[in-house]
């Protein structure tokens, strides 16, 4: 591992500007992805700045909803009263990341800008695209079974590998930033990118930006996560889905659906949520919806079972939230 | 990068400079000599280097030192005494909640950590609805415990172990 210089930022202000000014800093939360990383040698930080130690760690009502501080710890998230009651597809997605032991190290700024675990991009012997701009994709056309089927570029296949990030992306969740040029709010949407032809950037932050919170807005209806994966337990998801439902009536009068492990970036099915809006809550209905989601995908032959997968579990956990609905 | 850091280390208080390189974990085996961690992967997958920093059960080997100067931590060793089990120990000798025993510091520290998760109400992925209380089933120790490792497979015991541990 390179030698690296250590600082403990004592304000976010000052965090920024440590980082800002040297293309070879980088921040340091849990550490969970990036000291991992370090000794991987995927990357090589000549400074490490701490921002544990910033007052960026409690859960709060916010402007009708709630306000997470980006260094609250994800056990901490997905045991807090608030998440729990007012958005139990947060808490549901976070306990079905990782194991006990990295859940109170983790946090939330540090679980958003986590990196895919493509094994190719995890090992230096190989050429990828993601790792070192230019060098190839291994993935498309060797072991991608794990990897993406919607929003894929030729040049990459990765997956974001987040459950949080993937219900945080069914609530329409707001990501407040300290940059270099001030503040910025960034919806979460626009937070994560797709691989297109520079598969090097996972986000759209410029370097030197530092996530301080994460904003939820208020909630109505029923909201769920269901994770699919080759373990019951401690294991990435094949699919995931996170959706929030509000059927009144009969009538779906709000739908919000977000898939995970099938896209470089958490992935809102625009698609079907425009198609059930306004319309009748029947599972022909979601059949129908997640399948004309599903219409873009384009697997390999390794994953192209995630196509189904994925299409039959956001079919289930609609029904299900329809059962609890009424 | 050179730097010092202090630790309670097992009630003691430890001072070492080392390069801002070292782990946790390598802090405490090669320049402490606190072998109760155990490194396994090293990559924060196998739990054999859980140790309780400042009271929570965490994995030792993907945290830089330097980052948690001034912490408190709480290894196996620390725990009990071969004279003195502690309550969770005693329970994994019991049930021989192991076998090699390379994986049971992190086993017994994860387990000490993982009922004060439950008893402070913490969900988990097999709590049936995130709002309500977990209940201390063996289905919750099971799911709670994923991140620790036994290439023996002693699972069975361990899941006992901790339930007599935790009170029958």
């Amino acid at each position: 591992m390179r030698p690296f210089a250590f600082e403990r930022a004592t304000d976010a202000q000052a965090a920024v500007a440590l980082v800002a000014d040297r293309p070879g800093a980088a921040f340091l939360a849990g550490g969970t992805n990036l000291v991992d990383h370090m000794k991987l040698g995927i990357t090589a930080p000549e400074l490490l700045v701490d921002v544990t130690r910033l007052p960026l760690d409690t859960v709060q009502e916010h402007d009708g909803g709630v306000r997470i501080g980006a260094g609250v710890r994800n056990s901490d998230l997905s045991a807090h009263p608030l998440i729990r009651e007012r958005y139990p597809v947060l808490s549901q997605a976070l306990v079905a990341g990782a194991s006990g032991q990295l859940r109170n190290l983790a946090t939330t700024a540090g679980n958003l800008l986590q990196r895919t675990r493509c094994v190719y991009f995890q090992d230096r012997t190989t050429p990828c695209n993601k790792r070192e701009p230019g060098s190839g994709c291994s993935a498309i056309g060797g072991h991608s079974r794990d990897l993406a089927v919607l929003g894929v570029s030729e040049h990459c296949i990765a997956t974001h590998p987040s459950d949080m990030a993937v219900a945080m992306a069914a609530l329409d969740a707001v990501v407040q930033t300290q940059g270099p040029d001030g503040p910025r709010s960034i919806p979460i949407g626009e937070l994560h990118r797709l691989p297109g032809d520079t598969p090097e950037h996972d986000t759209t932050l410029a370097h030197g930006e530092l996530i301080t919170a994460v904003d939820l807005p208020a909630v109505a209806g029923a909201s769920a996560y269901r994770k699919v994966r080759d373990r019951s337990s401690y294991a990435f998801a094949l699919v995931s889905v996170a959706a929030v439902l509000d059927v009144t009536a009969g009538t779906i009068a709000d739908v919000r659906i977000a898939l995970g492990g099938v896209a470089h970036k958490p992935w809102r099915a625009a698609t079907a949520e425009a198609r059930l809006r306004g319309g009748p809550a029947t599972e022909e209905a979601f059949v129908a919806a997640a399948g004309a989601e599903l219409q873009a995908a384009t697997p390999t032959v390794d994953n192209a079972f995630k196509v189904p997968l994925a299409r039959n579990t956001i079919v289930a956990v609609l029904r299900d939230l329809c059962t609890r609905e009424h | 990068m050179q730097t010092t850091i202090t630790l309670t280390v097992d009630g003691q208080r430890r001072t070492a400079t080392v390069d801002t390189r070292v782990t946790l974990l390598d802090l405490l085996r090669e320049h402490l000599g606190v072998v109760a961690p155990k490194k396994g992967c090293d990559h924060g997958q196998c739990g054999s280097c859980t140790v309780l920093l400042d009271g929570r059960r965490v994995t030792t080997c993907l945290a830089f030192a330097v980052q948690h100067d001034g912490a408190e931590i709480t290894t196996a060793a620390g725990l009990g005494t071969a004279d003195e089990p502690h309550p969770m120990q005693r329970a994994f000798l019991d049930h021989d909640g192991f076998q090699c025993g390379y994986c049971t510091p992190g086993q017994i520290c994860s387990a000490v950590g993982m009922l004060a998760e439950l008893e402070a109400g913490w969900p988990s992925h097999v709590t049936r609805d995130v709002v309500s209380r977990p209940q201390r089933t063996p289905a919750e120790i099971r799911e709670r415990m994923s991140g620790n490792l036994c290439r023996c497979g002693a699972y069975v015991n361990i899941v006992a172990a901790i339930e007599q541990a935790a009170g029958g």
